[in-house]
């Protein structure tokens, strides 16, 4: 049983690619957000700028409430790179808006995860330039 | 019903250089030019009598082995880059194709994770994710639906280790003999997976030489390609990997990836999971296995778990799984070779010249690479005779 806490700063940061940007100034302002096609609903694993379902080119940042449940998880012992503090928890989350994304559980141990448990977000800094949005377990259910 | 293009080509060289943790005097393109030599020394074809080669190192081979002009198809996969050169030959550009591919010298850093396992994607990077982490998503989420249990998975780990165990060829050869228990009882990487249900590091190369049937003719060893396919949701590590991601609610979901490929595989066939004697699985992590066998059709949706734990995966079980080793313990040399590896394996089986685990009699041999953590797998059926 361990405490699952956000990475310190100097971990291999994200890269923001020119798509992604409003979703990493969403991130340092404290904002969830998420793309959705404003013609037919769809919700893409990934920045688009043209709906895969429909053609529109009506694709908009959305604001997210921040809130879901733990679709998926692992605890991982052994680090991708050293600067990652052990154990650490990336975790997939089912958002409430329709959407699966990826992130960490931060604000609970290692047993108290799980499947299907209300989650919300939380951001941490990382530098200058990226805040990372984590998940930790919701008080209300 | 026409035959499939693809059963007008055979596989008549294979080869596997020497598979060590380091092979200090190599890098990836020198070792995977002693994969092709060997291969084509297997099929007894001269680099002239080569007319095209397909692979990471396409270009490199062709002035090495001082071909000349030569049709050339970069390819960084495995069982892709196989179908390639494949399609050159059904499409009559070449008769006669080189396949090759190899990594040394590419893992040095051993504080952090192989480098091939960890992507810099900006959604991805800051969680700490590697491969084990990716693929460890998709298991859990089985466990969660099917109830899969971490006995099973290990099953599955000591069976293929165990098998690369016996093989003097194996980069882990003599390492066991595993039980379930050593599997549980080593280190943890990244939940539900300990260190012994993932794959190994190690260096190596191979190679495959495919012609066409009329050159195929003049070949004692030639083994024969029934069907395949491939398939790929996406990029690999760019995105959650969800099981239910289902881009078209009409298609099988990212956790079932591979079912379209295998159906397309026993279509052109004209064969059922029932008619196939080995399967030589890709195995990056012991979860795969348990989620090809349903995927491929072996056993039902969700049942992989209690198949492996029958006993079925064993050398003389109903499906032989991986019979070599695998990537647990054989070999797995980084990118592309040991997914070629797997097809190598196959057509030994068939030649029946497997030194350990050779099944008895195999006439039908199903490979496979990929994995879900990655979102793609490809599929290959081998055959003895020619349909």
């Amino acid at each position: 049983m361990t405490m699952l806490e956000p990475q310190p700063a100097g971990i291999p940061a994200p890269r923001p690619s020119v798509r992604a940007m409003p979703y990493w100034e969403g991130c340092r302002a404290g904002e969830l957000r998420y793309q959705r096609c404003a013609s037919c609903g769809y919700i893409g694993p990934r920045p688009f700028t043209v709906c895969g379902r429909c053609g529109s080119n009506d694709v908009s940042w959305e604001r997210s409430l921040g809130k879901g449940r733990l679709y998926s998880w692992t605890i991982v012992w052994r680090p991708q790179h050293p600067s990652f503090v052990v154990p650490y928890s990336p975790a997939v989350i089912e958002m409430d808006e329709g959407y699966w994304m990826m992130s960490a559980m931060v604000g609970c141990t290692t047993d108290d995860l799980v499947a299907g448990m209300r989650v919300t977000v939380e951001f941490h800094e990382v530098s200058d330039e990226i805040t990372l949005p984590y998940f930790r377990p919701a008080s209300e259910h | 019903m026409t035959a499939h293009p693809f059963q007008d080509v055979a596989i008549v060289g294979v080869y596997n250089t020497v598979q060590a943790k380091r092979l200090p005097d190599h890098d990836a393109e020198s070792i995977a030019l002693e994969g092709a030599i060997g291969a084509l020394e297997d099929a007894g074809i001269a680099p002239s009598e080569v007319d095209g080669v397909v692979g990471q190192f396409a270009a490199e081979a062709i002035v090495e082995l001082a071909m000349g002009a030569r049709t050339r198809r970069p390819n960084m996969l495995g069982i892709p880059a196989l179908l390639d050169a494949a399609a050159l030959i059904t499409t009559r550009q070449c008769s006669v194709v080189l396949l090759a591919a190899g990594g040394a010298s590419m893992y040095t850093d051993r504080t952090a994770t192989a480098p091939w396992t960890r992507p810099a994607n900006e959604f991805v990077a800051g969680y700490g994710l590697f491969t084990a982490a990716e693929f460890a998503l998709m298991a859990r989420r089985h466990m969660i639906d099917h109830g899969t249990t971490p006995e099973q998975l290990a099953t599955v780990a000591a069976t293929i280790r165990n098998n690369g165990h016996d093989n003097p060829e194996a980069v882990h050869f003599g390492r066991g003999p595993f039980t379930v228990r050593d599997v549980l009882d080593s280190r943890m990487v990244a939940e539900p997976f300990h260190l012994l249900d993932c794959a190994i590091t190690s260096e190596g190369g191979c190679g495959i030489v495919l012609a066409s049937a009329e050159r195929a003719s003049q070949n004692n060893g030639a083994v024969w390609i029934l069907g395949a396919g491939s398939d790929c949701l996406g990029p690999s590590y760019t995105f959650a990997p969800v099981w239910d991601f289902r881009p078209r609610d009409d298609e099988d979901p990212a956790g079932r990836v591979g079912a379209r490929a295998a159906r397309s595989a026993f279509r052109a066939a004209g064969l059922t999971a029932d008619d196939v004697n080995v399967a030589e699985l890709y195995d990056p992590f012991s979860f795969e296995i348990i989620r090809q066998l349903e995927v491929f059709g072996f056993c039902n949706e969700g049942e992989g778990g209690s198949f492996v734990e029958e006993g079925n995966i064993a050398p003389r079980g109903s499906i032989p799984v991986t019979t070599d080793g695998g990537t647990m313990s054989y070999s797995h040399p980084g990118i592309a070779a040991q997914q070629l590896q797997r097809v190598i394996r196959g057509v030994e089986q068939l030649r029946g010249t497997c030194a350990t685990h050779q099944v008895e009699g195999a006439e039908v041999v199903i490979c496979s690479n990929g994995g879900s953590g990655a979102l793609f797998t490809d599929v290959v059926l081998l055959g003895k005779h020619r349909p």
